[in-house]
């Protein structure tokens, strides 16, 4: 569930991820951050650099963990699903969780302890609406393997996918506020933004969600 | 061999007893004005601090870390041993161009209270009787050797350490710090320790101690007075001990069933196997440099640490609002202070909306992990450290 492991996404010119790049420039800055499975650190790295916020990380992988501190980066070993219960209400501005949400136990939970750590959380996830995954299953009659779920149904880490409609769904049914939204589609660009849920919905390979506590 | 001086009184006082009132270190000495203000309640006056220094201060003396030594460790972090004649026990990891980079930090480690190579402990003389303290000095607490630390940076006119950093029972001292001083702690690297002393833990000691009781020289502790030493009592105290700092696959890979010079048993109980000889050798080096009553000051000192319980029974409470900056660091293999207490210390921290970084190392050396070479523990204590570095302006 270590972003480490995300496979072929694109890059900026720059080199950065960009569904970090979208990510980080969701965040205010100064803004105090919890990445959740954040790999080996390059978005806690990123928004230091470039928000001045002040980053803390939880990752799974020992490897990740001893990299990031290794960085200077405020890193612990954690896991999403047992180990947020850990912090305490209201004590940062976001919580960001990066392409690991569909690697959760229980991504509900998650989603509500993210809200109850944050004042906003910041979602990213492969959206398993996507065509090319919806072509694959209905032609060729097995589990989608694309660039970005490259893996196979027996070794996947992917326990929990959702689409983008689905996300929309969960986050109505806890009482969320949606605060922005992005799809991006195969290339790595962001689709238009006047464009349909439905369309999102159908090319969007991942999605990025800026949501916040109701009220 | 235990180096054996004639004192004008007739009795004899071995080389690690001179080193008590006469260090090969930096002596601050605090007069009856300045106490030390035990847990206790006792005042502890006069007393004198033993310390050594490596590196240079900065102009703004924003450069110090302060290492804090363990049980049976010293002041003598990266310099020859006067007594052992031994490296020191951190030059893997403080010194020039090492992760505690002495180029660049100026790097304070004082021997505690209670100890025995120049801070005030049960070896040193009393000024009031003019005979070594043994069992008439103050029992001391972890609080009380960072208070006399504290003292001793007051001295030297530091404000604010950059980071305090330690092992085991130094690893209390860096928690302590922390709790006791949040102010004066920029960074703070807390290392295969816990916040409390385990059950296990006290009843590991209380073998050593009863060990050192045991042992007819021992004489209630008077054994400085009457010429004696409980040689025998420590030694097996520190080979227990020893036991607790490895691992069982370390001395599996160390040792195995090997004989010791021999290809057969000899149907005796002589050291047949090469991990008796390597525990006996143990425990016979460590009385050379050892006070057997320190011994018993120091464990018990740890045996009482417990941080929750000074706030109030919660953890977070100890480090409510703190600045500093955290890394706590564990090994694998480590049963004196699993992983599990790293994480409750992390726990706590997270609680306390501590910037806090955790690390586990895969290792199978124990709990010694932290003193040995391990590239890891080095990767990550540079980065922690580089990283708050580049935070304070240095």
């Amino acid at each position: 569930m270590s972003n480490l492991n995300v496979p072929s996404i694109e890059r900026t010119p720059g080199g950065a991820r960009v569904d970090l790049v979208l990510m980080s420039e969701m965040v205010e800055r100064g803004a105090k951050v919890l990445d959740v499975g954040c790999g080996d650190g390059e978005l806690l790295h990123l928004l230091s650099e470039s928000r001045g916020v002040d980053g803390r990380g939880i990752e799974l992988s020992r490897e990740g963990v001893n990299e990031c501190v290794a960085k200077g980066l405020a890193v612990i070993q954690g896991d999403a699903d047992t180990d947020l219960g850990d912090y305490p209400d209201d004590a940062f501005d976001y919580v960001i969780l990066s392409q690991t949400l569909q690697a959760t136990r229980h991504p509900r939970a998650v989603l509500e302890h993210m809200l109850r750590i944050g004042r906003h959380a910041i979602v990213s996830f492969p959206n398993f609406g996507h065509w090319q995954v919806r072509l694959q299953l209905l032609f060729a009659g097995h589990m989608p393997q694309t660039d970005i779920l490259p893996y196979s149904w027996y070794d996947t880490p992917n326990i929990h996918h959702c689409t983008i409609k689905d996300f929309r769904q969960l986050c109505t049914e806890i009482g969320v506020q949606m605060e922005r939204a992005v799809a991006l589609n195969a290339w790595g660009k962001p689709l238009r933004l006047n464009a349909p849920w439905w369309f999102w919905n159908l090319f969007g390979e991942q999605a990025v969600f800026l949501v916040s506590r109701k009220g | 061999m235990v180096i054996v001086q004639p004192l004008k009184d007739g009795t004899e006082r071995g080389e690690g007893t001179q080193e008590a009132d006469h260090p090969t270190s930096h002596v601050v000495a605090f007069g009856a004005d300045r106490p030390l203000r035990l847990d206790s309640g006792v005042d502890l006056a006069p007393f004198q601090i033993a310390y050594q220094t490596y590196g240079t201060l900065n102009a703004d003396r924003s450069n110090v870390i302060l290492v804090c030594h363990a049980l049976t460790g010293d002041q003598h972090v990266a310099n020859v041993h006067p007594v052992t004649k031994k490296n020191g026990w951190w030059e893997t990891l403080v010194g020039p161009g090492k992760p505690i980079d002495t180029e660049r930090y100026f790097v304070i480690c004082p021997n505690v209270v209670g100890a025995c190579m120049g801070t005030t402990g049960p070896a040193s003389t009393n000024p009031k009787t003019g005979k070594p303290w043994g069992l008439e000095f103050p029992v001391i607490t972890i609080r009380d050797m960072v208070r006399a630390q504290a003292m001793l940076l007051d001295h030297l006119g530091i404000e604010q350490l950059f980071s305090v950093a330690g092992g085991s029972m130094g690893g209390m001292q860096v928690l302590q710090w922390a709790a006791s001083y949040p102010q004066r702690v920029f960074s703070a690297l807390p290392i295969a320790c816990a916040t409390r002393h385990s059950a296990q833990n006290i009843a590991f000691h209380e073998v050593g101690r009863q060990a050192i009781m045991a042992d007819p020289e021992w004489r209630g502790g008077r054994y400085h007075l009457e010429g004696t030493n409980p040689r025998r009592g420590l030694a097996v105290a520190r080979m227990g001990a020893h036991i607790t700092y490895l691992s069982d696959a370390a001395l599996h890979r160390k040792f195995g069933r090997k004989f010791q010079d021999r290809e057969n048993p000899t149907f005796s109980f002589d050291a047949d196997f090469e991990v008796e000889s390597y525990l006996r050798h143990q425990g016979i080096s460590f009385v050379e440099r050892f006070d057997a009553n320190s011994y018993l000051y120091l464990t018990r000192a740890m045996d009482y640490f417990d941080l929750a319980a000074d706030s109030g029974g919660v953890l977070a409470n100890a480090f409510k609002a703190t600045p500093t900056r955290f890394c706590v660091i564990s090994f694998t293999s480590d049963w004196l202070f699993p992983t599990s207490e790293s994480r409750a210390i992390v726990h706590a921290l997270n609680a306390a909306s501590a910037r806090v970084s955790f690390a586990e190392i895969v290792t199978d050396k124990g709990h010694d992990a932290f003193l040995l070479d391990e590239p890891e523990l080095f990767a990550i204590v540079r980065g922690f450290l580089d990283g708050a570095a580049r935070a304070r302006g240095l």
